[in-house]
């Protein structure tokens, strides 16, 4: 098996993918003879052609827009929005028509998308290429969402979203593209939508997270061991929609402790979604009120201040002393 | 000092294109498919558009029906817009004003009056009849002509996909990124325009400076045509064209039809805030419907107990079809949730569990 990057088993899914299925298209951004800014799309132009590796205008509202009248009519359209702030300017056509076509209409009309989005902070880039965009998106009825941690989930999450019937949100931990390889099997396969990870089992705490911070939460976690003996238990959420609540609550009826890590700013955000739904299903089994570790309610900030943003493992290992010591 | 620029002579460049003049007499020849036949259908859908639309009107002074945008006035756009096209293989791309051409395309009139009576089963076109639900937010759906045309182009078929905007619709992005991708990748997209001078009470003074909007097509390299939107003949003429031109791989087609609504922008505001009285008696002494029925009834064909009979049939048909729509049930509880995905998500199913117990407890689930 073929040790990859996450940014190659993108590469890899998506020429799977458009092998196996010639009503795949591919919208963006340099995703042609450049291959996209990262590589995702590297080389898929030769095999594939113009035709189907669609170098767009620079709009991506535009090529939004399109990309929905292609999915109602036949195609399976992936787009790559370049960085995740530029989702900006095709939110309009995100939140008003691609989440709404098969419920608008009674499922006469469909959208079979993908929207991937290089998302998250951690590679020192310009402003507004570090956003977390899943707590735009979280009040949009109509989009799944999916953030892959690591190159086996990249591929498997991405077939899955590229074959689902409905528009999916595809999010990549930028700063895990080329961060570190692991085994990804040849051809097709997939990991459903909606199927949490337990990462690292323990009896002693949940820890909730999801995309490059279950890396963070893996890291603290091992410190809790090491440090205190404390043996947490890591879910990566892999799908915020549809979540995966089973896995979730029975983890924290187990461990009565929850933390739950996001890079998002704090307010509103998908980790409050999280500790309210644990109160609305395992209140009664919690040993200590819900942790959480996130951004701060400030923008994201230049590259010399990104640290202190970007939550790392002493954050998460405060967070889970918090918990076990209260 | 002001500058000239080679459009400020726009109007020159793009001369309204007119076949019918306003005393009902041809300008020029008809072409071929414009047959005796074929205009008395044309009349005959103009009519029922009228005859339901001012009902419409009626239904919501009465409540009995939400907010109404009506389009009388612009018939001649509605239906010579959409009559040409292939209803499996072509696509429309409406707004909320253009519930006429999803009618003539084929979407029944009790889906029109569904969804404004607030059921998006309204917005359910029959299968085999490409009318896409309405879009509200302006401009965008200028896009979705745009993709829906492509794909069709991709897998060499001869697909048309007409986008429908006002004038206000031609000064957010899209409306620009939609005629410069349509221009980029050449597909057969139509960007029907209906300019009635007015984007609520905005007028199109505020809304641009050229004297046309059909002289945008210059900056996109694409075709443009201003049309006598008031002239049914001319509207399907200019239709005729640039659908022939969208099939044979010529590329979009920027069509300004030149018109005016005779109403509200929608059932929630008063025109007489914004415009002249005499502006819209000047607008309807142009009137789409009259002009074609004086040709009709010049060329010794269509009679005044034709025209009585027709109108009369006309308020029948819609009448039965407002009772038909009045008798339908309001949407379920399960046609909230189960739309939204091919497979509603756990989730939905506890959301759509807990409104259910609610309401047995509240009503005895009288809407399960």
């Amino acid at each position: 098996m073929a040790k990859l990057t996450l940014i190659q088993a993108i590469n890899d899914a998506l020429r799977v993918a458009m092998r196996q299925d010639s009503s795949v298209v591919l919208l963006g951004e340099d995703i042609g003879i450049n291959g996209g800014v990262f590589r995702a799309t590297d080389k898929l132009i030769d095999e594939f052609g113009p035709d189907r590796v669609i170098d767009c205008p620079l709009a991506e509202s535009g090529f939004m827009g399109a990309a929905i009248g292609m999915a109602v009519n036949g195609l399976k359209p992936v787009v790559e929005v370049q960085f995740d702030g530029f989702l900006a300017p095709a939110h309009e056509q995100v939140a008003n028509h691609l989440s709404r076509i098969r419920h608008r209409s009674r499922g006469r009309f469909t959208c079979p998308m993908v929207v991937r989005v290089p998302s998250w902070g951690g590679i020192k880039a310009l402003e507004h290429h570090s956003e977390s965009i899943e707590n735009w998106y979280l009040n949009i009825p109509g989009l799944k969402m999916v953030a892959p941690s690591n190159p086996y989930d990249a591929k498997g999450l991405l077939l899955a979203a590229i074959e689902d019937p409905d528009p999916v949100l595809f999010m990549e931990p930028k700063r895990l593209y080329r961060a570190f390889r692991a085994e990804v099997p040849e051809g097709h396969y997939t990991v459903p939508l909606g199927q949490a990870a337990v990462v690292r089992e323990g009896s002693d705490m949940t820890v909730l997270t999801y995309g490059v911070h279950v890396h963070t939460a893996l890291e603290a976690a091992e410190q809790a061991a090491a440090q205190h003996g404390w043996q947490a238990e890591v879910i990566d959420l892999r799908s915020l929609n549809p979540l995966d609540l089973d896995t979730i609550i029975g983890s924290v009826k187990k461990t009565g402790r929850a933390v739950v890590v996001s890079e998002a700013p704090r307010t509103g955000g998908f980790h409050s979604e999280l500790i309210a739904l644990i109160n609305d299903h395992a209140l009664e089994y919690l040993e200590a009120p819900v942790a959480r570790v996130s951004g701060f309610d400030v923008p994201m900030p230049y590259l010399l201040s990104e640290d202190l943003y970007i939550p790392d493992a002493g954050r998460v290992l405060d967070a889970m002393q918090a918990v076990r010591t209260y | 000092m002001k500058v000239e620029t080679a459009l400020t002579r726009g109007e020159q460049l793009f001369p309204v294109r007119r076949v019918l003049q306003a005393d009902g007499t041809l300008l020029e020849p008809l072409p071929d498919f414009l047959s005796h036949d074929v205009l008395k259908d044309v009349y005959r859908k103009m009519v029922f558009l009228r005859v339901y639309d001012q009902r419409c009107l009626n239904l919501q002074r009465q409540g009995r029906m939400g907010t109404f945008a009506p389009f009388s006035g612009q018939e001649a756009s509605q239906v010579g817009s959409a009559y040409l096209l292939r209803p499996d293989r072509d696509w429309i791309f409406p707004t909320y004003r253009d519930h006429g051409a999803m009618h003539v395309m084929g979407v029944p009139l009790v889906n029109i009056l569904r969804y404004f009576m607030g059921d998006e089963q309204g917005s359910r076109a029959p299968e085999g009849v490409n009318a896409f639900p309405i879009s509200i937010p302006i401009a965008t759906q200028l896009l979705h002509a745009v993709g829906a045309a492509w794909a069709g182009k991709l897998r060499g078929e001869d697909t048309v996909a007409v986008g429908y905007a006002g004038d206000g619709g031609t000064s957010p992005g899209d409306f620009h990124e939609a005629l410069n991708f349509a221009s980029v990748f050449n597909v057969g997209a139509i960007f029907f325009i209906q300019n009635n001078r007015y984007a609520i009470s905005t007028p199109i003074s505020r809304q641009f400076k050229a004297p046309t909007i059909a002289q945008r097509a210059l900056a996109y390299d694409i075709a443009g045509v201003r049309v006598d939107g008031q002239d049914v003949l001319a509207v399907l003429t200019v239709m005729h064209e640039a659908i022939e031109r969208a099939r044979s791989g010529g590329g979009p087609t920027l069509i300004e039809s030149v018109t005016f609504r005779y109403g509200p922008h929608t059932t929630s505001d008063d025109p007489k805030r914004y415009r002249a009285q005499e502006e819209l008696e000047e607008w309807q002494a142009k009137d789409p419907i009259e002009r074609l029925r004086r040709y009709l009834a010049a060329q010794g064909n269509w009679s005044d107990s034709d025209d009585e009979a027709l109108w009369s049939a006309a308020r029948e048909q819609v009448a039965a079809a407002v009772a038909e729509a009045e008798a339908m049930p309001r949407p379920s509880v399960d046609e909230l949730f189960d739309y939204l995905y091919a497979e509603p998500t756990p989730n939905l199913l506890r959301q759509k569990e807990e409104l259910k117990a609610y309401l047995a407890r509240k009503e005895g689930g009288a809407r399960g």
